[in-house]
C-alpha cells in the first residue's frame, strides 16, 4: 500500500456575499448530485453535494448562506460564521474555503475575502461571471490580485458550459498542496474602524489589480430605468404578478387534470380488481383519493417556483422589494417580507421558511404572523368547489365572470387581513421598538442558467412531495379510519358514516358551529382539515361518498348545493380565509419562532377571525335571504 | 424609547454647515462623495454602531463616490444608491447617516 493515502472527501466549503452567483456556481459544479436538508435545530437551509477532480479525488462541497461579514445577524449568518469557523456541530470543519465574488461586483467581496482571512482557514477566490465581467470591460491582474491577496484566484462562469474548468482543473493540485493558511485563526467580530480599515484595504487592491470600464452596466441602467420607475416600474410589477398568477391557474389545469384522471382510472382499477369491501375502501377512498387530492397541486407549485426563481435569477425579486417597501412599510413590514409574502400564495410553508432573508426578530415574526393569510394554493380547491357550486356562472359587464370575481375577492380580502393585521401586530407587541433598517444590494441583471432554474424546481417540487407523502397520506388514511370505524351493526338502516368515530366527533362539535351554520358533515371534513386544507375537499368527498355511494363523490358539488344554503357556504369560505387550518404551517411556525408561545398566538389570532368572520357572513346572509 | 427622530433644529443645523449634508435629504440625481458615516441614535431604529457597522459592510466609506439613481413611489423612499460600483437600496432614514458633499 502507498503510504498515507487520504481516502475521505475533501471538504470545501462555499462562501461569498448574496448575489454572487454562488447557487448556480455550487449548481454547476455538483449538477444533481446534491441533498438539501436543514441544519439540526435551526430551520437554515443545508445544501451540500459532490463532484469529482480530474484525478477521481471526490470533493464535499457545502454551499453557505450568503453573507457580508461573519459578524453574523441571523440564524443563516451564523450557520456561515460557525461553518466557517469550523464550530458548527455535526459538520466536518472545511479543508478550505472557496470565497465566491461577482467579478463584475467586487469592491464589498474583497472586504469579505480580507475578513475571512483572519479566520486562518486555506482559501482560495473564485472570480465568477467572469465572462460578463470582460465583455463589460474589465480587466483583471490575477497574479497580482493573488498575491495582494495571498491566495490562489481561479476564474469561473457558473452559468456556461465548461465554464467552472479552471476551478476544478486546480482542485488537484490544491487538495495535494493546500495553500498555506493566510493567518493563525485571529477572527473576531470586527469594529467599526477595524471595518473602514479593511475596506481601504480592498479599495486599494481593487485599483491595483483590477480596470474598471469607468462607467457601469448600461444595461443594467436603462432597463433600471424603466423597471425601477415611479410609474411604470408599479405597473409593470402589478403586470408580472398578473402573469404569474394567471399562468399558475391556467398553465396548470391541463396538467391537474391529468393527474385527477390518472388517480380517478387507477381507483376505477382499484374497484375492478380487489373484492369489494374494507381493502377495497381503503385502498380507493383512502389512499388513491387522498394522495390524488393533494398530488393535484404539483403543477402550480412547480408553475410559481419557476416564476419565483427565474425571478430571482433575473435579479428582479430585489427590485420587486425596492418598489413594494413603501407600501409594506405603511403595514409595519419589511420591503424583504414581499418574497415570503409571495411565496405564501403558493403555500404558507416555504414562506415562512423564506422570511430567513429578514434579519430582524420582530419584523420576521409579524411576517410569520401574517404569511398564512395569503390565498395558498391549498384553499384553491374548497374555493372552486363551494364557489363553482354555489356561485351562479354568469358574466358581470360581459366580461368577467362573477365566479372569477369571487375568487379575486377572496385573494383581496386575505391580503387587505394581512396587512391590516401586520399592522396591528406592530402596535400591539412592538410599539416602542423601532423598525429594521431595509438594505439590499440591487444586483446587475443577468439571464437564468436553465440548468439552475431546473435544480431549484426539482428540490421545491420533492420537498412538496415529501410533506404530501408523509404527513398529509397519514392524515387522509387517519380520516378514512375514523369515518369507517367503527363499522355499522349488522342490519343498520342509516349510512354506514352514522355510525362511525367521525360523526360522533362532528356531533359532538355541532354546538359550537351551529351559530356559523356548520352541520356535522362539515365538522368532519374540517378536523382532519386541521392537517391541510385542501384534505377538507377530499374529507368532504370521503364523508359522501361513503354516505352516498361513488356518485355522490363525482358530483360532490351538486350534492353540497343540495345539502348546503348559501349562507353556510359563504360562512365557510369566510372560515377559510382566516382559520387555522393546516397542522404543517403551525408545526413550520414553532419551529421557525422556536417555541410553542408564537405558535399559539397564530393559532389564537386565527381562530378567533374565522370564527367571527364566518359568524357574521352567516347571519347577515340569512337575514339578508330572509328579508 | 429606544430611538428619538431627529430633532428640527438638528436637522437645519446640519444643512445650515454648507458642506456635508446627509445623503437621506438628497434627491435623484445627486452625485457626491460620502464625508463621515454619523450614525448618531436618531438617524434609525438600529443602535447607532450597528447600523455604522451594516452601512460600512456594504461599502458605506468615507471617500466613496455615491449617486442617487433612483426613488421609490411613494414619498420619495427608499432609494438606490449607486456606491462606487454597486447599487444599493436604503431607506431615507438610514440615510439620513452617511454625510455627504
Amino acid at each position: 500500500m502507498s503510504a498515507a493515502e487520504p481516502v475521505g472527501p475533501w471538504h470545501l466549503a462555499l462562501v461569498g456575499n448574496p448575489n454572487c452567483g454562488k447557487t448556480a456556481l455550487f449548481n454547476a459544479l455538483t449538477g444533481s448530485r446534491q441533498k438539501v436538508a436543514n441544519y439540526p435545530g435551526v430551520t437554515v437551509e443545508r445544501k451540500s453535494g459532490q463532484f469529482q477532480t480530474p484525478s477521481g479525488r471526490s470533493v464535499h462541497l457545502l454551499d453557505l448562506p450568503g453573507t457580508y461579514s461573519l459578524r453574523a445577524r441571523s440564524p443563516d449568518e451564523q450557520v456561515t460564521r460557525d461553518a466557517v469557523l469550523g464550530k458548527l456541530a455535526g459538520e466536518s470543519a472545511p479543508d478550505m474555503l472557496l470565497c465566491v465574488a461577482d467579478a463584475t461586483n467586487l469592491r464589498i467581496a474583497l472586504r469579505l475575502v480580507l475578513e475571512l482571512k483572519k479566520v486562518g482557514r486555506p482559501m482560495m477566490l473564485a472570480l465568477n461571471m467572469i465572462d460578463i465581467a470582460r465583455k463589460r470591460g474589465f480587466e483583471f491582474d490575477l497574479d497580482r490580485l493573488s498575491e495582494e491577496l495571498g491566495i490562489p484566484v481561479v476564474t469561473s462562469t457558473a452559468v456556461r458550459r465548461g465554464g467552472v474548468e479552471d476551478l476544478v482543473g486546480r482542485m488537484d493540485a490544491l487538495i495535494a498542496a493546500p495553500p498555506a493558511k493566510a493567518a493563525a485563526g485571529t477572527w473576531a467580530v470586527p469594529t467599526a474602524s477595524e471595518l473602514r480599515a479593511t475596506q481601504r484595504e480592498a479599495d486599494r487592491i481593487l485599483a491595483a489589480a483590477v480596470k474598471a470600464p469607468g462607467r457601469p452596466d448600461t444595461l443594467t441602467g436603462r432597463l433600471d430605468t424603466v423597471l425601477l420607475h415611479p410609474v411604470f416600474g408599479i405597473v409593470i410589477l402589478l403586470a408580472v404578478l398578473f402573469v404569474m398568477f394567471q399562468a399558475v391557474f391556467t398553465w396548470a389545469q391541463p396538467a391537474m387534470e391529468g393527474i385527477k384522471a390518472g388517480f380517478e382510472a387507477l381507483g376505477a382499477l382499484v374497484q375492478a380488481y380487489l373484492p369489494e369491501g374494507l381493502l377495497q375502501s381503503f385502498v380507493q377512498d383512502g389512499v388513491i383519493a387522498g394522495v390524488g387530492s393533494v398530488l393535484v397541486f404539483l403543477p402550480q407549485i412547480v408553475i410559481l417556483f419557476f416564476f419565483i426563481l427565474v425571478l430571482e435569477d433575473l435579479g428582479y425579486l430585489a427590485r420587486a422589494a425596492f418598489l413594494m417597501d413603501r407600501v409594506m412599510g405603511g403595514a409595519g413590514l419589511h420591503g424583504r417580507a414581499f418574497i415570503p409574502l409571495l411565496s405564501s400564495f403558493a403555500c404558507a410553508i416555504p414562506g415562512i421558511m423564506a422570511t430567513r432573508v429578514i434579519d430582524n426578530r420582530r419584523d420576521r415574526l409579524t411576517t410569520i404572523l401574517v404569511a398564512p393569510l395569503m390565498t395558498c394554493s391549498a384553499r384553491i380547491p374548497v374555493y372552486v368547489l363551494i364557489i363553482s357550486a354555489f356561485v351562479p356562472d354568469e358574466e358581470v359587464l360581459g366580461l368577467f365572470s362573477l365566479q372569477g370575481l369571487v375568487m379575486f375577492g377572496l385573494y383581496a380580502i386575505g391580503i387587505a387581513s394581512a396587512l391590516l393585521v401586520s399592522f396591528v401586530a406592530k402596535r400591539l407587541f412592538w410599539r416602542d421598538h423601532p423598525t429594521e433598517p431595509f438594505m439590499l444590494e440591487l444586483p446587475d441583471y443577468k439571464l437564468p442558467r436553465p440548468k439552475s432554474v431546473l435544480i431549484g424546481l426539482y428540490t421545491k417540487a420533492m420537498m412538496f412531495l415529501k410533506r404530501a407523502g408523509t404527513t398529509i397520506f397519514s392524515m387522509m388514511v387517519l380520516i378514512w379510519f375514523l369515518a369507517s370505524f367503527p363499522r355499522p351493526p349488522e342490519g343498520a338502516t342509516e349510512p354506514a358514516i352514522d355510525y362511525s368515530l367521525a360523526a360522533w366527533i362532528g356531533k359532538a362539535l355541532e354546538p359550537i358551529t351551529a351559530p356559523i351554520g356548520f352541520d356535522w358533515h362539515i365538522n368532519v371534513a374540517l378536523v382532519p382539515g386541521m392537517a391541510a386544507r385542501e384534505v377538507a375537499v377530499a374529507a368532504l368527498g370521503t364523508v359522501y361518498a361513503i354516505e352516498g355511494g361513488a356518485e355522490a363523490a363525482d358530483k360532490i358539488g351538486a350534492t353540497l348545493a343540495q345539502s348546503w344554503s348559501l349562507a353556510t357556504a359563504l360562512a365557510l369560505l369566510a372560515w377559510y380565509i382566516f382559520a387555522p387550518q393546516c397542522a404543517s404551517t403551525l408545526a413550520v411556525i414553532r419551529r421557525e419562532t422556536g417555541g410553542w408561545r408564537w405558535m399559539a398566538v397564530s393559532f389564537g389570532y386565527m381562530i378567533a377571525l374565522a370564527y367571527a368572520a364566518a359568524f357574521v357572513t352567516y347571519n347577515v346572509t340569512r337575514l339578508l335571504a330572509a328579508g | 424609547m429606544a430611538h428619538v427622530f431627529p430633532d428640527v433644529q438638528t436637522v437645519a443645523a446640519l444643512s445650515a454647515s454648507a458642506s456635508p449634508l446627509p445623503l437621506g435629504t438628497a434627491r435623484r440625481g445627486f452625485c457626491g462623495r460620502i464625508d463621515a458615516i454619523a450614525a448618531t441614535g436618531h438617524a434609525a431604529g438600529l443602535p447607532a454602531g450597528e447600523l455604522e457597522s451594516r452601512l460600512l459592510e456594504l461599502g458605506f466609506v468615507e471617500g466613496a463616490r455615491v449617486e442617487i439613481l433612483h426613488e421609490g413611489t411613494f414619498g420619495r423612499d427608499p432609494i438606490a444608491v449607486r456606491v462606487n460600483d454597486a447599487t444599493i437600496a436604503l431607506r431615507r432614514r438610514e440615510a439620513m447617516a452617511i454625510l455627504v458633499s
